[in-house]
């Protein structure tokens, strides 16, 4: 059996972030990256699966992005996932959501995976589009954030918990092959051991060009769901800074909690 | 005439309040569109929940009978489907809820329509549609537009638009049963546990800690912090995930609201839309983040720029 994981590498703002000169997104020079929270509760998720089943499941952690995306997939294989795909073409430069969910459609015929892994969203934009995209796109079943699940004995179906607003959780069964769009809390992420680290360096990393995939530039380009005509920063209302070091913080902070609730001075 | 189609969303026979606010959203574009606004309800008996959805602005109401009266995401997405092949709406609108989210891609990559999710403002731009969302972790907003799309699919982020008000005489239509067969199934809710003894709804005060809180231990200090001041401990997601403390202490959409709140001290927290969610009602928020572009300062009152750390060792000092 396979679990393909497909993760995505975010991109954080530093303090002094800058618009690209299109004013059509941010500067990647003032960004760090990083591997997105929710795909490293995925791949810990697809991690146990295999744990528990005592071998003969194949982990592929799966991303669509430029070479410094490697970096994400190589996490990944140090946490314990037997090997990587990553795709890219340049036609994904300034693309959207749909265009990635294509790709990772065709990344899913290709390996044929018993269940697909994503997280509910990217801490960076919260789009929360993807996995269920997928799952349309290849036909699929699917269930949305995800925070407990049990594989049936023959992997046919599952069992899953899915986290409703305020706290509440619904319990489904789903039949499988299925995507699956994990929540955060959903279990407790390892780190990777030296070992693991090590490990990482021989594990393969397959990068097929979109004519290995059955896809094409154009076809991809024409999923494009939607354009960005500008970004900005919004003019925000701010509050009141208390400055000063952090005793004279805590000091002025003090003060005016005892403003505001009352008591003495 | 083009039209405006609304998916209605409701959880144990009871209408969802952001379904109120996709009309509002609608009425928004409604007169640049030249549209006319249809609600659809999906469900076991839809025509009982049409009486909550009498709302002003909407022109008819779609019942849609459905095998069970439980959100399942095939179900919905199918029937969306077809309700754009059948009236041709321009756009349509979806809550960004959780099971907003659970279906509405799925109709924009079946049907190929325009699509963008979390949604907080919405305008005609020349006869086309402009969707607005945050990006960058709300840093940066990003207005996005749809080219050579007729039908545009949009989940609408709670809280952006207000309640439509109610109205009487709005036409019902009852269509076609939607079919299955469907890939899950519901089995039951499980409810929320209970908080014990402390209930963070009904503070007054509230302190609450975040991932910038850094450790356990720092997280001990807050709770003993708050204790002297006569706060109560409450945090966001991932110091629940953590196991630092119990889900009961939990701000924000999938935990508690700060109902009875009239000042809150946010330490170390970035301000996810999922956060504020919680908490940007509340009159007094003072936020306390090492990073000045922090999104919780949007909603804060007063700012402290610092590390939280250090700060939570000095009101020790002074609370002691
Ligand atoms: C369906 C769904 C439901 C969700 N429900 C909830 C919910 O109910 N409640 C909730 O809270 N979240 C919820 N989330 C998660 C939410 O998206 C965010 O991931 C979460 O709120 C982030 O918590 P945080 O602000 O503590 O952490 P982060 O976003 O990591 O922010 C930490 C902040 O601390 C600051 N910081 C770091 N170090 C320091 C320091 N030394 N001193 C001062 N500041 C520092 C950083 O600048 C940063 O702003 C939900 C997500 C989803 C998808
Ligand atoms: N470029 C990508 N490559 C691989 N997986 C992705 C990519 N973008 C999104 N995903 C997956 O889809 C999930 C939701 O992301 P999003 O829809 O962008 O909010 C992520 O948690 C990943 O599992």
């Amino acid at each position: 059996m396979r679990i393909l994981v497909c993760v995505k590498q975010v991109l954080n703002l530093d303090d002094e972030f800058e618009m690209r000169g299109d004013g059509l997104d941010v500067d990647r020079d003032y960004c760090d990256r990083d591997l997105n929270e929710w795909d490293d509760y995925a791949l810990e998720e697809a991690l146990r699966i295999r744990e528990r089943a005592g071998g003969d499941i194949e982990v592929v952690a799966a991303t669509v992005g430029p070479e410094e995306a490697a970096a994400e997939l190589r996490k990944c294989l140090a946490k314990g996932a037997d090997r990587g795909v990553r795709v890219w073409d340049e036609c994904l430069q300034d693309g959207d959501g749909m265009m990635i969910a294509h790709v990772l459609a065709a990344i899913v015929r290709r390996e044929k995976p018993e269940l697909v892994l994503t997280g509910v969203q990217g801490a960076d934009h919260g789009e929360a589009q993807t996995g269920v995209a997928l799952a349309a796109l290849l036909g699929w079943p699917w269930a949305a954030v995800v925070r407990a699940l049990e594989l049936g004995a023959d992997a046919g179906e599952a069992l899953v918990r899915r986290e409703l607003e305020g706290g509440l959780e619904e319990c489904i069964r789903i039949r499988c092959p299925a995507v699956l769009t994990i929540q955060v809390g959903i279990n407790t992420p390892r780190y990777a051991s030296l070992r693991g680290i090590t490990q990482a360096a021989g594990k393969p990393v397959d990068t097929p060009a979109f004519g290995e995939l059955a896809i094409d530039g154009a076809a991809i380009a024409a999923a494009r769901a939607s354009r960005v005509r500008r970004m900005y920063v919004p003019p925000r209302p701010s509050p009141s800074m208390i400055e000063g070091d952090a005793a004279e913080q805590a000091a002025a902070l003090a003060a005016l909690i005892r403003e505001i609730r009352g008591g003495p001075r | 005439m083009s039209a405006i189609l609304l998916i209605a969303e409701h959880r144990r026979n009871a209408v969802r309040p952001v379904t109120l606010e996709l009309v509002s959203a609608a009425l928004a574009v409604r007169g640049e569109l030249g549209a006319r606004v249809e609600v659809a309800i999906i469900g076991a008996q839809p025509d009982a929940l049409a009486p909550a959805l009498g709302l002003e602005g909407v022109d008819e109401l779609l019942l849609v009978p459905a095998p069970t009266g439980e959100f399942q995401p095939e179900c919905y997405a199918t029937v969306a489907q077809a309700l754009i092949a059948a009236r041709r709406p321009r756009l349509v609108l979806i809550p960004h809820s959780v099971d907003g989210i659970s279906y509405a891609p799925a109709v924009a990559a079946t049907g190929g329509h325009g699509y963008a999710s979390d949604v907080s403002a919405l305008r005609c731009v020349g006869g086309a549609i402009v969707a607005t969302r945050s990006a960058y972790r709300e840093k940066v907003r990003v207005e996005l537009d749809f080219p050579g799309r007729r039908t545009v699919v949009l989940t609408v982020r709670p809280g952006s638009f207000p309640a439509a008000g109610r109205a009487g005489g709005v036409p019902v239509t009852t269509l076609a049963p939607a079919g299955g067969p469907l890939n899950s199934e519901h089995r039951g809710y499980i409810e929320p546990e209970p908080g014990g003894d402390v209930d963070v709804s009904a503070a007054e005060f509230l302190v609450a800690v975040g991932r910038g809180i850094g450790d356990r231990e720092t997280t001990e200090e807050v709770s003993k912090l708050a204790e002297r001041m006569g706060a109560t401990l409450a945090c966001s997601r991932p110091i629940v995930d953590a196991g630092w403390l119990p889900k009961s202490r939990q701000i924000g959409q999938s935990g508690r609201t700060a109902t009875n709140c009239k000042l809150y001290l946010a330490l170390g927290i970035s301000g996810a839309v999922q956060h504020l969610a919680g908490m940007k009602h509340v009159e007094t928020v003072i936020a306390v983040n090492k990073d000045p572009d922090a999104a919780i300062f949007s909603v804060a009152k007063f700012g402290v720029v610092g590390d939280v750390a250090e700060l939570v060792a000095e009101l020790r000092a002074l609370y002691p």
